[in-house]
């Protein structure tokens, strides 16, 4: 991830074969609704791209399309070249509601996708300990999801993606139900995580501040029918700390032009 | 190690709340107790009804049913076919529900004959029985199993079908096959309605039984009911009911173990 600043956007064409995953054509309807509009879009290897817009741009649904919990109108998904339909080992999703089994504990709900998978117990506790003290969790291993506050449930379902060595992970709103200092504490966390891991993430939100933050790469989407209205790089260097990046001019400029862009589809 | 200063467990205190040394929930439950059946006592004095015993001479009738035997027969006569058929109404009230609340062929097969059941008025139409099945033990225990098996089954398909659809997602992005989706997920998920239903059902089962005893033959608790009714013996007769109530609260306890203990072991903590 610390080659952000020196990957251009000018060679596309270079990065190509580097795209893990690869949407074409992606068309969805919800009856007479018009969700995704032939939707194009290329996600490069090893970097975190947002998909951001309003409310019924349909960001959500363009990525649990990707992520095969959605069958596409039109169009398809691949992945590392291959056009895949449903799920798949090399995708790990996390959830806006956290989807925590509540009769489970942090440990179980973490080891869940190696227990689906029958993996021995002791071999999935061992490798789910691991990513729930990465997460900053050690000590709750025998919590139950009730027993945590929301921000500390989403670092289950962080660690509950991430420890199933999936190469992308697919955030849906991951933060949205988690309070503003926690927010901010957990998009410092999951860049930390991630810059270990390299993994690929594509990542939803409507928060622009949050966008500009963590990713790569934006692609703004545009609603009724979602459509890629433009898509940024906003080329922001991650060596520096937290609060420098968000006191960073090219930052305040990327958050600024995409409001700039946003506002007009605001009622 | 991310973020280990914003959170560490926390020890959490042992509750002070303690009255006569015992905890305060279990004081509360004693006193309630202690009150339902002081004013029993008092409403059986004044008396509100000759046809009212006091809670005092119900509980010398039960002890005396008790010791000579009579209370355990009457019971060995009940619970047979009311075991039977709680336990036949829970097996495939519960597998039928569950395949109503997944498959829309099913529900649309079983759930008119299960709302028809609930209902209309089964004590009248428990006397029929007797036409097809006799009066033996299977005649009463259908009579359970009508009374009991649609509650059983109408909470579990519902407990099913709304099922949380984000658990559902989560199982299948992790590849999880239909029949993980369904005992990992699906079915705990929904344990706590059905062992609402299950309970209910329970309790259906013992009005099923008893008026199945009191309008088909006159047996086991429903005869020792109906017997001390018919001559004006109503200490007996309230004893025989105060069991029945005690007898279910029992069983009701017994499920509510077993769910905590095997479905959904977090609100053993709560």
């Amino acid at each position: 991830m610390s080659d952000v600043a020196t990957a251009a956007p000018l060679n596309p064409a270079s990065a190509t074969p580097e795209n893990i995953v690869e949407v074409r054509n992606i068309s969805k309807f919800y009856g007479s609704v018009h969700a995704l509009d032939k939707i194009n879009l290329s996600f490069p290897k090893g970097q975190m791209t947002t998909l951001l817009g309003p409310s019924g741009c349909g960001k959500t649904t363009l990525l649990k399309i990707i992520a095969g919990l959605l069958e596409p109108s039109d169009g398809e998904v691949l992945i590392n070249g291959k056009v895949v339909n449903g799920p798949g080992p090399e995708r790990a999703f996390v959830f806006q509601d956290f989807a925590l089994l509540p009769w489970a504990t942090v440990l179980r709900n973490v080891a869940f996708g190696m227990e689906l998978a029958k993996v021995p117990k002791a071999e999935r506790e061992d490798k789910a300990r691991h990513y729930i003290n990465e997460v900053g969790l050690s000590g709750f291993e025998d919590k139950y999801p009730h027993e945590l506050s929301g921000g500390m449930r989403q670092r289950v379902g962080l660690a509950r993606a991430m420890v199933v060595k999936a190469d992308v992970l697919l955030m849906d709103e991951p933060f949205s139900a988690v309070d503003e200092q926690n927010r901010r504490k957990f998009q410092e966390d999951l860049l930390h995580l991630l810059a270990a891991e390299n993994k690929t993430v594509i990542f939803v939100t409507h928060s622009i501040e949050e966008a500009v933050y963590v990713s790569d790469q934006i692609v703004l989407l545009s609603p009724r029918p979602g459509q890629i209205h433009s898509i940024i790089r906003p080329e922001i260097s991650r060596d520096t700390s937290p609060d420098d990046i968000r006191r960073d001019k090219k930052y305040l400029d990327a958050v600024e032009n995409i409001w700039t862009d946003l506002r007009k589809y605001l009622d | 190690m991310l973020a280990a200063t914003s959170v560490t467990p926390h020890a959490k205190g042992e509750k002070s709340d303690r009255l006569f040394g015992m905890s305060d929930t279990l004081f509360y439950r004693i006193l309630s107790v202690l009150i339902v059946f002081g004013v029993w006592e008092i409403a059986g004095m004044i008396p509100i009804s000759i046809a009212f015993p006091t809670f005092s001479s119900t509980m010398a009738a039960m002890f005396e049913m008790i010791f000579d035997g009579r209370l355990i027969y009457a019971y060995g006569e009940t619970l047979k076919p009311l075991g039977m058929g709680v336990a036949i109404s829970a097996f495939f009230g519960v597998t039928i529900g569950v395949s109503m609340g997944l498959n829309r062929l099913s529900q649309w097969v079983w759930e008119p004959i299960f709302v028809v059941l609930q209902a209309s008025p089964v004590a009248a139409l428990i006397p029929l029985i007797t036409y097809a099945y006799g009066i033996g033990i299977t005649a009463k225990t259908v009579a359970v199993i009508m009374l009991a098996a649609p509650i059983i089954v109408l909470n579990t398909y519902k407990a099913v079908r709304n099922a949380n659809p984000s658990l559902i997602q989560m199982c299948r992005s992790f590849q999880g096959t239909r029949l993980q989706e369904i005992w990992i997920v699906i079915v705990p998920n929904a344990a706590p309605v059905i062992f609402a239903g299950l309970r209910l059902g329970v309790a259906a089962g013992f009005i099923g039984v008893i008026l199945a005893e009191l309008l088909i033959t006159p047996t086991g608790i429903g005869d020792l009911i109906s017997y001390h009714r018919s001559i004006a013996e109503y200490d007996y007769m309230y004893a025989a009911v105060f069991t029945i109530i005690v007898f279910s609260a029992v069983m009701v306890g017994f499920l509510e173990t077993v769910e905590i203990k095997y479905f959904r072991p977090e609100k053993k903590k709560v």
